[in-house]
């Protein structure tokens, strides 16, 4: 019992692999979150402007519009009929994450992500096992209910709460270092997901994900394990995962070797902490099944 | 055979539970978001909203908090709200008192919306109603006072048709006249130049919601002299028109008149 619960993930990858290959997907998802940032804030900072407006919606190089085509459903339930600009962004985004991988957004894009990533460190640093488990279709529960709120009281009811454009807000309109509060509601689901329900925002309860994930389910991006031969049962990729169930019948099952569970963010995490380097990232139905396949060393 | 139906009445069952339970959670979960998210609604009397904007209701299933019409703002006159601010979370509005709006002809802000919630049919911003001026410190304006302030008037961007100044006799000096801003409520966009220029500690003349400011008339009322002009003479045939008290009309003659003494 010890020995699992005392032994850190990653750190016989890093002993492997050495630390940056053990670290590989977590940089780059850093750094595309950090980019995606920057598009927003080279304006007010530097005044060299790429994008403008915030993940709600968006105009990048004055001609690219996106919206984030769960906020524009919210609006046409509200009663709303948003014009073409609005509703070409939002086809746009929808037709990307519905090609690729709808969760994409999750681990790639989402500000958030950088908070829930913290708490399930520390909380992993700290040992703190227990906690409350939420079903995971409560996120598709509340999904509806954010949808219906909308329809009913005709506003658009998710973002008067919805922490990541809260929070993107804060960053790129600079109310965060300027006496601003949004970041009262990160520091509640840090706080839940530390101290209450491990994973439990992005996991179990945010419908922006729960919408992403829905949208994006036949997406061609996806981790699959095709050494998974080699698994030693260490469970380090089950400890760092943020949707622990995905894993299973990739790995352990006889069918596909790919990770089908639309659930699946694609951080490419459980990569990085493999000592055995099982898993993959990479396109489905490419000769193959795992074009990225890293070497066969080990 | 009996065993199968059983089994599939009990998988009936637990399908129609689970129906059921997921739709009370959704229930719930609307009704904590609805209760979160309807009364944002009420806007603040303080926070104005972009030209363009269509009442609270329509602006609210509308704009998407993006910020681009902040960004659009040539003179960081709208910001979008923070959590602790007086309109909505993430949406544009401004303070008269702060910056006022600036009215460009071009109205930049109107022009960046993506969605509609700022509405692009308007395109001459003299037509723009973000609010409506009313003069509401009538005991502390220095014109009321009988001196010569008139910043109000001279910095409307309307002068004479928004704000106009009427004369008024002093009763204090007996001598002089008081000039009283008077808002027209017709022309006022609510730009908010009046309240912000106002040289007062706190404005005696403030930009409130179009409702607020201007008040209403009973729906069943109906002015007389207008019935009248639209009718095109008296609205009752014959009717006699009696004398006022102390008061004879011409068409009396003076004889009738002076039995009235009051």
């Amino acid at each position: 019992m010890s020995a699992i619960s005392e032994r850190i993930p990653g750190r016989e990858a890093v002993k492997a692999k050495g630390w940056f290959r053990a670290h590989k997907w977590l940089l780059a998802r850093r750094a595309s979150q950090l980019a995606f940032l920057a598009l927003f804030l080279s304006g007010p900072l530097f005044g060299l402007w790429i994008a403008k407006g915030t993940l709600a919606s968006s105009l990048t190089l004055n001609v690219l519009p996106l919206t984030d085509p769960l906020v524009a459903l919210q609006s046409l339930l509200a009663g709303h009929w948003p014009e073409t600009a609005a509703l070409a962004g939002a086809a746009i985004v929808l037709a990307v994450y519905a090609a690729l991988r709808g969760r994409l957004y999750c681990s790639w894009v989402c500000p958030v992500n950088v908070v829930t990533d913290t708490a399930g460190w520390l909380r992993r640093r700290l040992g703190w096992k227990d906690g409350v488990s939420l079903n995971r279709r409560t996120r598709l529960i509340l999904l509806a209910g954010i949808l219906i709120a909308s329809a009913v009281t005709g506003t658009i009811a998710w973002e008067v709460v919805n922490p990541i454009t809260q929070l993107h807000r804060a960053l790129v309109f600079g109310s965060l270092f300027a006496g601003g509060i949004a970041w009262t509601v990160l520091a509640a689901i840090f706080l839940f997901d530390l101290a209450v329900a491990p994973r439990g925002w992005c996991g179990n309860l945010c419908p922006v994900g729960a919408f992403y994930g829905l949208v994006g389910r036949f997406g061609r991006v996806a981790v699959s394990a095709p050494r998974r031969a080699a698994c030693d049962s260490c469970m380090d990729c089950y400890q760092v995962c943020p949707e622990p169930h995905v894993i299973s019948p990739a790995l352990r099952g006889a069918g596909s070797e790919v990770i089908q569970s639309p659930d699946c963010t694609a951080c490419g995490r459980c990569i990085d902490v493999c000592p055995q380097d099982v898993f993959a990232l990479g396109l489905k139905g490419t000769a193959g099944a795992a074009p990225l396949r890293q070497g066969e060393r080990l | 055979m009996s065993a199968q139906s059983d089994k599939q009445g009990v998988a009936r069952r637990r399908f129609l539970a689970t129906a059921v339970k997921a739709t009370a959670g959704a229930g719930c979960a609307a009704l904590l978001v609805g209760e979160v998210a309807a009364p944002s609604r009420t806007l603040a009397a303080t926070a104005l909203r972009p030209p363009g904007a269509k009442g609270e209701s329509h602006f609210l299933a509308a704009c998407v908090r993006c910020g681009l019409c902040v960004r659009a703002c040539p003179y960081d006159t709208l910001k979008l709200a923070d959590l602790a601010d007086p309109a909505s979370s993430g949406t544009p509005y401004f303070e008269a008192r702060q910056i006022p709006c600036e009215m460009c002809e071009d109205i930049p802000c109107v022009v960046a919306c993506p969605t509609g919630a700022l509405d692009k049919g308007l395109t001459d911003i003299a037509q723009a109603r973000m609010g409506t001026a009313a003069l509401v410190g009538h005991e502390t304006c220095l014109n009321v006072l009988g001196l010569r302030c008139d910043v109000c008037y001279r910095v409307c961007p309307l002068m004479g048709k928004a704000i106009t100044l009427d004369m008024r006799h002093n009763e204090r000096t007996g001598k002089h006249a008081s000039l009283i801003p008077v808002v027209h409520t017709d022309a006022c966009t609510g730009c908010g130049k009046c309240e912000k220029s106002c040289v007062l500690e706190e404005a005696a003349i403030k930009v409130l919601p179009t409702e607020l400011a201007r008040g209403r008339i009973g729906g069943h009322y109906r002015l007389g002299w207008e019935e009248k002009a639209k009718h095109g003479g008296e609205l009752v045939d014959g009717i006699i028109d009696l004398p006022d008290r102390g008061y004879t009309p011409p068409s009396l003659g003076p004889s009738l008149g002076k039995e009235f003494k009051p």
